[in-house]
């Protein structure tokens, strides 16, 4: 339980910062300290109680079903890293107090360097493997927000994106890794996997595994060739470089590969790989740092030399090196992050990070002088300060190692060459800041002073530390790193010694001739200067990285622009091509050409009847450049169509389409008036073809199709079931209006609803719709100066009470015979427009005083109503009753429920149409007014 | 007069897929009109075709299949709706673009010069 | 006989027609109904799913007609599932629509109203036909929403949308006569039945049927030759109502998995559709991954960055559904209900980070190509239809060119041409911008972004990532070849996308606003929608620490959906839905004659 305390502190603690105000700047300090000295606290309490090989663990379900589980882990590894985690975080919060002293944005920097220091305790602690891929992830969001902490410069937010891209890839690798494990481990458990080396050794996938590992550990610790992100990261505040960017999250790369270090020891893979790559950065890194104006930059470019070398170590795979690695882990951390700590107090105290600029700050700055002195002699591996002790061991394991045969002595010559380029980068950095003259006095703070007393501080506690672990080690650091070693190679720690002095052995005598060259290089260093661009053109990969991205986001603009031509006519095509080709490769599966149901009879008529159907349709094809014969031609084919209803025992269809399309052929009467009378084509021969093409293939599949399933036997279905029960169940005659508005009148309602929607939205469009009439109707000619014949309008209005009445006995006939709600409503529409159209909007309107839109929405309300009716009486919703009356007329009809259900129905589709045809009348009222004037 | 049915329907489809697939708005109107027509006649096909047998309760009389003419009533009045719809929509973007294009004239000048697309980070 | 089952439909159904019925001058009771009737699907909504999770079928015979013949509405686990998530999604979207944004166009409420009405129907249907109606309703009122707000670019992205979706509809109806032709029923359950049994000389017009119904659900659901519509339509809807098309896409997904499990008999040996699911939707899935992730890296505008999210989650979604196992199916629900909630906020927060405003005008600078303006709008797809638009549409559009859009132009101008050095620094010691109060966007706007964007891009620890695990975990070793390096690179991609959009959007303007003293601009309601999005990513949250009851809800529900003999015993009253042995039995409704 303690672990999970452990892991979840931090982020109650960044919890507590963001409910504090932006200006409780010494509230939001305590709470960082706290949150890190008690974690600190727990931390060692519970290591205490542990012995040195003993281990921790603490596991919680989440999500079982993927074997994702919160489940830490405290051994001698995760120990020495959360140790780091936490040691160093609590002196960078001091150090960060007065770092940023005077600034709102302290709380904000003690809020995500918290939310940073539980991810990386959970990376660091996490026994399951997904568990530790969200940490990982967590870390790059957190340190993407830190190196944009100011956002207002553009470097910032650059090195954030690119530290983000890099990192967030080698998460998502991370994470195809870990399933791969998991797949074949069975588990994502860390102990499960540990047990199961050879097995994983041995599968097929276990290259795929390994190179993605290694791609997310390189990404993270910056290993060639992804270094490029970490001295762009270098505009984050100087805490965080001290803190993310040298002594934790770029470690985390490294945790991984110790984490997982007996999966993949002893194969060719991992130790060509690693050390491939960790020789590259070690050089190329170091000779950079060599060249860099920047302090800070410096300071990065070294980190990832060092990285490298920690890498390389890995890589040259003996049990030796892993520890040397470890331990060199450990001294980096410690030198370097007090250097950056120094790097950042210069700055803070002169204003400038640039060594072209810096100089003499001995003499104002003694005291922080010392400290930096010492630190960057530690990072050049002078003897009595820890870097020392483990560049000789790493010195023996360049010897030691066997990998490249002939060329074997590479190695330790190319050690030796970084060693002396970190000699002389060290010297540079101390010499030109502290010596070589006297200060400029054009400096940004001129004169330059020591920081206050507790910024120097932490620098000085881990100066100290270097100087410990530099004279006695093995009291110092020993039982750490034994314990640490031991859980990293899996109990098999071979013997050595931590001491200062070995006697006159290679390794010594290697570091005092990198000595000696680092010293000339540094004397020569102006020559060297010289040859630096080209050098920087060589390493420096991240315009490059722009570039690519620049390149790769032109180049998805151009493909999506391929298929994404804003043109109706591309997108339609797409749709239909795939709506023929897909289905019709299942249905050619089909053989044989038609079933065997028994055939109509073909009679003439109705043959005719369906070549002129056709040929009109092509007609409409062929003229639709002039739109009045288009449109004539389709309302006669629309006829057509009603015939062939009618003629196919389909009378209340018959009824239906006739009347909708009057309506229709109105509605589109008054839209062509607006548009254009000729419509030459627009589309390019090539698309002509295309659509073309399309519409056989579509023409000849849907139809063959139609044929197929027409000259197949009917399946027994719940057709009968209707028939017979349309006059018991619902005392209705006509079995399609029954089913309308008993049986599936369900379906009525919500088409009902569609209907009314449609009007909604009809009359929202139409607000504030100006269109201007065009002067000269078809062929050229004038309008008819008189707009409203008087003839028509009388006849009109002498047929409306007339229609009204027919429209009266279809809706009541609608349950026996052809007709019904939906018919009835469109006649009686189609009278009131009538009105509309012969006598003018404005007369209408004066006239008929109905608000079309609440008589709609009433349609649905009482249709809805009546079904809930059926509730009362215990039955479900929309289930009908019946009963007879007498009419005089009209004789016997049956009095249903239903019936009252079709009056909503006829009063919403009133509604609804009136108000989209009405309103799109009203468009020429203006005109009306226009003449009047 | 299956084939003679299904024969008309396929026209029908051609026709109205073509219409459909022109660049102005009035033959696309025109084209959901016809290939509604075409759905229309294939779903009543779909109960198989029958002559005089309309399916009105009467004394032993033989019924056509009445659920797809049901069907294709709701076809019917839905698509009426819809295509009222896309009648005044065509009118509103005749108004808005001054154009009975189905099409922004801007995205074809742009589609001219797709680098118009390139992006820059901030 | 459970009445419940109608609740869904029936309260937005009342509370629109009253809405429309209603004189227009009754806003305020306009107001109060659609309010109350959002907020009361929320309890209905977790009813059905407490209902749901005990593991039947709920089914409700509409008019007492027995079930193969009349209209069942059937509730199961999934069901359940999607109706809660669209109520949540419905009362966050009501949150943030503020009354600014309903008065943009006219009967916004009835319109949203009859929206949640045709959503919560398709959910619930148990027929094929009334599935196509309440597909009808919820598109005619989208088609609707969307075009709320008017302006030339709506207006044509909508008749784009309309136009296609028509076809597609009547491309349903084909396949539905089809089904129709060789099975004789119309009932989900009772048509799957007879397809089992169906004789193998008629198979192919099954598939045919089969493959034209998937891919007209794969065209609502965007799918990659049907998909290029999307990012412009959502993209020109207002907030609101982007954020309610979140769930629109899953609409068709829903529709692809309920079609392919209890009618075609997906996944059980001798599916209709199993080899139309392997060669054809596996790959269109992969390729929508594809296409999506390069439109989101090729446009900078957050809504048409969302615009492709929600492509490469379908993609996503899609290529799961196509394993046809309940393992995939449990994941991809999981991964489903995930971006559904983040692509919503992403939506939402969209409006309120780049406002119609701002980025028209700011394109009507690209539009007269100047230089400085070009360099600050990342050039971009969109760029040139909003210029068309800016430059084109009179009157409403006139008033949108807002007086701070110069300013902001010409500040984002600065921030992006401002030098770019490394790390060799000015004083990087307390910035002067930071000193001040951080302007607009404020920083719970920018904490929302992050968290949001992250969930969308499935990046730890949100649920967004746990579904995407998921679904590369429940992927097969053969199609895993495939999809892992597509999901992974794909998030990759969404990463330098989003990345990119946030930090112009909330570091770069807002930081060169405050140096060039612009105003900073906080659009109407903002409060409200930041509220919403705030709401939606608390039901991300706990969707990801509640994963593990979560996912044993969504397993359950992928067994029950390939149990098709649970559905047929739960929904067919008798196993002999022969017509001959059901005509004598006289339905109920004849008790209740002559009342």
């Amino acid at each position: 339980m303690a672990l999970g305390w452990l892991v979840v502190l931090p982020f109650v603690a960044a919890a507590l910062l963001a409910l504090t105000t932006a200006h409780a700047r010494a509230l939001s300090t305590w709470i960082a300290f706290a949150a890190a000295l008690f974690g600190l606290g727990l931390l060692l309490s519970e290591r205490v109680g542990m012995a040195t090989y003993g281990v921790m663990q603490w596991r919680h379900a989440w999500v079982p079903e993927i074997g994702l589980a919160l489940s830490l882990r405290l051994d001698g590894l995760s120990f020495m890293f959360a140790l780091l985690v936490l040691a160093i975080g609590l002196l960078v919060f001091i150090y960060a107090r007065y770092y940023l002293a005077g600034s709102d944005t302290l709380p904000r920097l003690y809020l995500l360097l918290l939310l940073f220091m539980g991810a990386m305790l959970g990376v660091v602690l996490s026994n399951n493997l997904l568990l530790l891929v969200i940490f990982w992830e967590l870390t790059s969001l957190v340190s993407f927000l830190l190196i944009g902490f100011w956002p207002a410069r553009p470097d910032a937010r650059r090195g954030a994106r690119m530290a983000l891209t890099i990192t967030g890839a080698g998460g998502l690798a991370l994470l195809a890794a870990v399933l791969l494990l998991g797949h074949v481990c069975g588990s994502f458990e860390l102990d499960d996997v540990l047990a199961q080396t050879a097995r994983i050794q041995h599968d097929p996938l276990f290259p795929a595994i390994l190179l993605l590992t290694l791609f997310a550990a390189f990404t993270k610790s910056a290993q060639f060739p992804f270094q490029f992100w970490l001295p762009h990261a270098m505009s984050a505040p100087t805490p965080v470089s001290a803190y993310l960017h040298s002594a934790t999250m770029v470690k985390a790369g490294i945790f991984l590969l110790a984490r997982l270090y007996p999966v993949f020891e002893g194969t060719d893979w991992w130790a060509y790989s690693a050390t491939l790559a960790g020789l590259v950065t070690l050089v190329g890194g170091a000779s950079m740092a060599l060249f860099q104006r920047d302090i800070k930059g410096l300071l990065a470019y070294s980190t990832i030399s060092h990285l490298g070398l920690i890498v390389l170590l890995f890589g040259l795979d003996t049990q030796l090196s892993t520890v040397a690695a470890l331990f060199h882990t450990v001294n980096h951390a410690v030198f370097k992050a007090s250097l950056f700590m120094a790097a950042g107090i210069i700055d803070h105290e002169t204003g400038t990070r640039d060594l072209g600029r810096l100089r003499g700050l001995a003499k104002y700055m003694p005291h922080t002088a010392v400290l930096a002195g010492v630190a960057s002699l530690a990072m050049a591996g002078v003897p009595l300060l820890n870097g020392f002790l483990s560049k000789e061991m790493f010195f023996g394991e360049t010897l030691a190692q066997g990998m490249f045969g002939p060329l074997n002595w590479a190695v330790p010559v190319i050690a030796i060459v970084a060693a002396a380029l970190s000699v002389a980068y060290s010297l540079r950095f101390v010499w030109g800041v502290f010596f070589d003259g006297p200060a400029p006095r054009d400096l940004p703070h001129y004169p330059p002073h020591e920081p206050p007393r507790f910024m120097k501080l932490p620098v000085e506690i881990l100066v100290v530390l270097c100087l410990l672990i530099g004279l006695f080690p093995q009291y110092t650091i020993g039982r750490l790193l034994e314990s640490a070693a031991w859980f990293t190679l899996g109990g098999k720690v071979p013997a050595y010694s931590l001491s200062l002095w070995h006697g006159i052995n290679t390794p010594l005598i290697m570091s005092v001739v990198s000595f000696a060259a680092g010293a000339l290089l540094f004397f020569l260093r102006r020559d060297a200067f010289r040859h630096h661009r080209s050098l920087l053109s060589d390493m420096n990969a991240s315009e490059g990285f722009d570039r690519l991205v620049q390149r790769l986001e032109k180049g998805a603009a151009v493909v999506v622009r391929v298929f994404e031509t804003r043109s109706l006519p591309d997108y339609l095509s797409w749709m239909i091509a795939a709506m023929i080709v897909v289905p019709g490769t299942a249905f050619v599966a089909l053989g044989a050409w038609g079933g065997d149901f028994v055939r109509l009879p073909i009679d003439p008529l109705t043959l005719c009847g369906l070549v002129l159907m056709a040929l009109l349709a092509v007609g409409v094809v062929l003229v639709r450049a002039h739109t009045l014969y288009a449109l004539v031609m389709l309302s006669t084919c629309g006829l057509l169509v009603t015939l062939a209803f009618a003629r196919f025992s389909a009378p209340d269809l018959a009824l239906t389409q006739v009347s909708v399309e009057l309506v229709t052929v109105l509605l589109l009467v008054l839209a062509i008036y607006f548009l254009p009378n000729f419509q030459p084509d627009i589309e390019p021969i090539p698309t002509r073809v295309r659509n073309g093409a399309l519409a056989l293939a579509g023409g000849a599949l849907f139809g063959s199709v139609a044929y197929q399933v027409m000259t197949r036997p009917p399946a027994e279905g719940i057709a009968p079931y209707f028939l017979a029960h349309a006059l018991p169940g619902s005392g209705g005659h006509n079995v399609v209006n029954v089913i309308l508005v008993d049986f599936r009148g369900f379906d009525t309602m919500v088409e009902v609803s569609v209907l009314v929607v449609a009007g909604l939205a009809v009359k929202a469009l139409l607000r504030g719709l100006r269109l201007k009439a065009p002067d000269t109707g078809p062929g050229g000619l004038p309008w008819s100066s008189q707009s409203h014949p008087l003839l028509l309008a009388i006849l009109a209005r002498l047929m409306l009470p007339l229609t009204a009445l027919v429209a009266v006995f279809v809706f009541l006939r609608g349950h026996n015979l052809p007709g019904g709600g939906f018919i009835a409503s469109l006649i009686l529409s189609i009278a009131l427009l009538l009105q509309y159209v012969a006598s003018g909007v404005l007369w209408a309107e004066s006239r008929i005083r109905i608000n079309y839109r609440a008589l709609a929405g009433l349609g649905i309300l009482v249709a809805a109503t009546t079904g809930l009716g059926s509730l009362a009486f215990g039955q479900p919703f929309l289930t009908s009753a019946f009963g007879h009356l007498h009419l005089p007329l009209i004789g016997e009809i049956e009095l249903s429920t239903a019936m009252l259900f079709d009056l909503g129905v006829l009063g919403a589709v009133v509604g609804t149409t009136l108000t989209i045809v009405s309103h799109l009348g009203v468009r020429d009222k203006d005109m009306q007014s226009v003449e009047k004037s | 007069m299956e084939a003679a049915f299904a024969a008309a329907i396929g026209v029908l489809c051609a026709c109205g897929i073509y219409l459909l697939l022109c660049a102005r708005v009035l033959p696309v109107i025109l084209g959901i009109t016809l290939f509604s027509y075409a759905i229309n006649l294939f779903l009543l096909g779909m109960g198989r075709l029958a002559t005089g047998k309309p399916p009105v309760i009467a004394a032993g009389a033989q019924y056509a299949d009445p659920v797809p003419q049901a069907l294709v009533l709701t076809a019917i009045v839905i698509g009426f709706a819809m295509t009222a719809f896309t009648v005044v929509l065509a009118l509103r973007s005749l108004a808005l673009t001054g154009s009975d294009h189905v099409d922004d004239q801007a995205d074809r000048r742009g589609h001219a010069k797709p680098d118009g697309g390139e992006t820059r980070g901030a | 006989m459970n009445h419940a089952l109608l609740l869904p439909i029936l309260i937005p159904l009342f509370a629109a027609g009253a809405i429309v019925a209603l004189p227009l001058r009754a806003k305020r009771v306009q107001r109060a109904l659609n309010t109350l009737a959002t907020l009361a699907l929320l309890p209905v909504a977790c009813m059905l799913a407490a209902r749901a999770a005990q593991g039947g079928i709920a089914s409700y015979a509409l008019g007492a007609w027995p079930a193969p013949f009349g209209i069942v509405l059937q509730l199961d686990r999934l069901g359940a599932l999607m109706l809660a998530l669209t109520a949540v999604l419905a009362c966050c979207c009501l949150l943030g629509t503020s009354s600014a944004d309903a008065r943009r166009g006219r009967y916004f409420r009835a319109l949203f109203q009859f929206e949640l009405m045709g959503l919560n129907g398709a959910f619930l249907a148990g027929d094929m036909f009334n599935l196509f109606v309440f597909f009808e309703l919820l598109l005619i009122a989208s088609y609707a929403l969307l075009l709320h707000g008017g302006g030339a670019r709506r207006v044509r992205n909508g008749l784009h949308y309309l136009v296609m979706n028509l076809v597609g509809s009547s491309f349903f109806l084909i396949a539905l006569g089809v089904l129709y032709g060789i099975t004789g029923t119309l009932n989900m359950a009772d048509m799957g039945e007879r397809l089992a049994h169906l004789n193998a000389g008629s198979l192919p017009l099954a598939q045919f049927a089969g493959a034209t119904l998937m891919l007209v659900f794969g065209l609502k659901a965007a799918v990659f030759p049907m998909s290029f519509w999307l990012p412009q339509a959502y993209r020109s809807a207002i907030g609101p109502v982007a954020a309610l098309f979140a769930i629109m896409t899953k609409v068709g997904l829903y529709a692809m998995l309920r079609c392919d499990a209890l009618v075609f008999g997906g996944g059980s040996p001798g599916g209709v559709l199993d080899t139309f699911m392997h060669d054809w939707v596996w790959w269109l899935a992969i390729a929508t991954i594809a296409f999506g992730a390069l439109g989101a890296l090729a446009v900078s505008s957050l809504k048409t960055t969302t615009g492709y999210l929600v492509l490469v989650s379908v993609g996503l979604l899609i290529a799961a559904v196509t394993q046809q196992t309940p393992l995939a199916w449990s994941a991809l629900l999981y991964y489903l209900i995930s971006t559904t909630l983040c692509t919503g906020a992403l939506f939402l927060l969209a409006d309120t980070l780049e406002p119609e405003s701002a980025a028209v005008t700011h394109v009507a600078h690209v539009a007269r190509g100047d230089a400085s303006a070009n360099a600050a709008e990342p050039g971009s797809l969109e760029a040139l239809d909003d210029a068309a638009a800016a430059a084109i549409s009179p009157g409403p559009d006139g008033e949108r060119l807002a007086p701070m859009a110069m300013p902001r132009a010409r500040t984002a101008a600065q921030a992006t041409l401002a030098p770019v050095a490394v790390a060799v620094a000015e004083d990087p010691a307390p910035q002067p911008v930071q000193r001040e109060r951080a302007p607009w966007p404020s920083n719970a706007a920018a904490l929302l972004y992050l968290a949001t964007a992250v969930g969308a891009a499935g990046l730890p620890p949100l649920s967004g990532f746990l579904g995407k695990a998921m679904v590369l975990a429940a992927t097969p070793a053969h199609a895993a070849a495939v999809l892992w390096p597509a999901v992974l690179i794909s998030s990759l991609l969404l990463i330098v996308a989003l990345s990119r959009t946030g930090t112009r959007l909330l570091w770069a303007e807002p930081a060169a606003r405050a140096a060039a003293f612009a105003p900073a601009y906080a659009p109407k309601g903002s409060t409200a929608k930041l509220a919403a999005c705030a709401l939606l990513l608390a039901c991300v949250v706990a969707a990801t620490l509640g994963a593990g009851p979560l996912r044993q809800y969504l397993d359950a529900t992928a067994a029950q959906l390939f149990d098709r003999a649970a559905y047929a015993r739960a929904i067919l009253p008798a196993q002999d839905t022969a017509p001959a042995a059901a005509a004598p039995a006289a339905p109920p409704s004849t008790q209740t004659n002559g009342s």
